[in-house]
């Protein structure tokens, strides 16, 4: 297990420079003049050689791979250098907004658990009656609506006419948690729901349920003895797998409600142009993004005896 | 036996029939959609851009079934007149993500070496990149608009296709009745043409289709988040963003544009769910 580790860490070596290459040059290259909106930003107009100082003390005036290994030795350690409007240091910037992002995708991902398997499981259980047709019903509402039109319906009904929660962001971290999990968790939930049922159905068409049924083994000890573990695999590589769009998703519903983690930081980033940290923010995300999936497959390999260590590519 | 037989035939044929049924029923369904879309400045009751601050953020009554927004503009028109540049731009992302992943996926199968393993990192890098994160930040930095948006999106969007036009081309490859046309002299364009893309096309064409409402809402919600269409131009997501601010006062301004998106989304999904259970028999029953 552990060289097996240490394999799939080299392995992501490659990755991360792909993924931190690929997020630098798309700003530098689609970026045109960081310096020029910076000033612009500001509403002054400055002389060229204004400018050209700026771009120097930026490093803007160096060759591509010169800016593109400093920047990565910077990140690697932990100085991805200032931001263009609040000329705050842009990683500690970062990591003091990781945490609100974090709280907020581990609460979604509980609830979508909490709502999903249960739901899946019965839904499979009673295929074709009329509680797996409601099941599905509202798993298809779910997934047909845009998380932030998710978001306001919610706000509407939960804030403005039941006056339950509060809109934004208040002192009390529960209350304002609430709208902004749920709003991730109903559509995640909707898409999962679907396929823990799928899953679910898979295994019980298989011969080993009909070979226990036939011996006299009740239903609920089939489901929850053996299916579950058997489907409890695709449900974990699903949701690992589900992070990725979590994580761009927090960017909408953080800006929605307020929640000052790092997705509506990037959001004010973008409208303001400030570089250093939207790559800071991609490139990020994308770590950790990879980082979720190699825990994933190890947390995979671990649970299915089957699969054998090393013996998958990446 | 032999009547059991007979009953499941004849059920199967139903259900067949069934199925087409509802196949013809969605197709239906997404014409009038785009056919709506084709004819919307020609359909509203009202010039969609028109001002008339008397009238600003009326309920719905009968003259404007959907309100009015903050200036007067009648929600009715501005949704229909949304839907333009809502469903056409979706169409256009999935339709170059399509045929751009399609292309580079079959290419890859049938060439191999370099071309594949380089092409196929590369598409292996993007799947390792949160989609909506990089959209997000693409979006961002070539400057909001409705092409930016789409550019955005099929930067992300591709690899997916590639995926499934590679490892089906694969199997194509390899068949006995592809060494059959190669052997009896086929060019390689016609081999790609006449036999690789027809047996391919049905899973590729199920995937599009299932694509296009997920796509539909990231470009909503790009367009929400003002990196998309930009107002005053009418288009569902930035319509919403903004009636956002409103929502306690004139909440219809957000109503009616998210509705729109969510039975146009719903109406997608529901004929790519049909497509695929008609087109893979060994799917209906799920």
């Amino acid at each position: 297990m552990g060289k097996y580790i240490v394999k799939r860490l080299f392995q992501l070596i490659p990755i991360l420079i792909g993924i931190t290459f690929l997020s630098f040059a798309m700003m530098r290259l689609a970026g045109g003049d960081a310096v020029t909106y910076m000033y612009e930003n500001a509403g002054v107009a400055v002389s060229q050689e204004i400018i050209d100082q700026a771009k120097a003390e930026y490093g803007l005036d160096q060759p591509f791979l010169v800016q593109y290994v400093k920047w990565f030795a910077g990140m690697v350690t932990g100085d991805m250098g200032t931001s263009y409007v609040s000329h705050r240091d842009v990683y500690e910037t970062f990591i003091s907004k990781l945490p609100a992002t974090i709280l907020l995708t581990v609460t979604s991902v509980l609830l979508t658990v909490l709502i999903a398997v249960p739901l899946g499981i019965l839904s499979a259980i009673k295929q074709n009656k009329w509680t797996d047709y409601l099941i599905r019903f509202l798993s298809f509402i779910g997934n047909s609506m845009p998380n932030f039109f998710a978001a306001l319906v919610l706000i509407y009904f939960l804030s403005i006419k039941m006056n339950l929660l509060p809109v934004i962001t208040n002192d009390n971290v529960a209350q304002s948690l609430v709208l902004p999990t749920l709003t991730l968790a109903i559509s995640m939930a909707a898409k999962y729901t679907r396929q823990v049922r799928a899953a679910v159905l898979e295994e019980l068409g298989k011969e080993y349920v009909t070979g226990a049924r036939a011996r006299g083994i009740k239903g609920r000890v089939i489901i929850w003895k053996s299916v579950m573990k058997a489907s409890m695999l695709t449900i974990i590589t699903l949701l690992a797998l589900s992070i990725g769009s979590l994580l761009g998703g927090t960017t909408i519903v953080e800006t929605i409600f307020m929640w000052d983690g790092v997705g509506k930081m990037a959001v004010d980033a973008i409208t303001m142009r400030d570089y250093p940290i939207i790559q800071a923010y991609v490139a990020w995300m994308a770590v950790i993004y990879v980082l979720v999936n190699l825990v994933t497959d190890l947390i995979y390999h671990y649970l299915d005896p089957r699969v054998r260590l090393g013996g998958e590519g990446t | 036996m032999i009547e059991e037989k007979q009953i499941t035939v004849r059920k199967q044929k139903i259900r067949r029939n069934h199925m087409k049924a509802k196949l013809i029923f969605f197709v239906v369904l997404t014409m009038l959609l785009i056919l709506t879309a084709l004819f919307a400045r020609a359909v509203c009751p009202y010039d969609p851009y028109e001002q008339n601050l008397l009238i600003a953020q009326k309920p719905p009554c009968p003259e404007h079934l959907f309100g009015t927004d903050r200036y007067g503009r009648d929600m009715l028109s501005r949704v229909l007149v949304g839907s333009t540049t809502s469903i056409f731009s979706t169409l256009l992302l999935v339709a170059i993500i399509t045929i751009l992943g399609t292309g580079i996926g079959i290419a890859c199968a049938w060439k191999g070496g370099i071309i594949d393993t380089v092409l196929m990192r590369i598409s292996d890098l993007f799947l390792a990149f949160p989609g909506l994160v990089f959209a997000l930040a693409v979006a961002g930095v070539l400057g909001g608009g409705v092409h930016n948006a789409i550019i955005a999106l099929a930067v992300i969007g591709w690899p997916k296709f590639a995926r499934l036009a590679r490892g089906l081309t694969l199997t194509q490859k390899n068949a006995p009745y592809m060494m059959a046309a190669k052997l009896s002299g086929s060019s390689t364009p016609k081999l790609l043409l006449k036999h690789v893309l027809p047996n391919i096309a049905g899973p590729v064409l199920v995937t599009s289709v299932l694509d296009i409402g997920t796509m539909m809402m990231e470009l909503a919600g790009l367009s929400f988040l003002g990196l998309g269409v930009k107002p005053p131009m009418a288009e569902w997501g930035s319509m919403i963003n903004e009636g956002r601010n409103m929502l306690q006062t004139a909440p219809w301004m957000v109503l009616a544009p998210g509705a729109a998106i969510f039975v146009t989304v719903m109406i997608f999904n529901l004929l790519g769910d049909t497509l695929r259970d008609y087109m893979d028999p060994k799917q209906r029953n799920k």
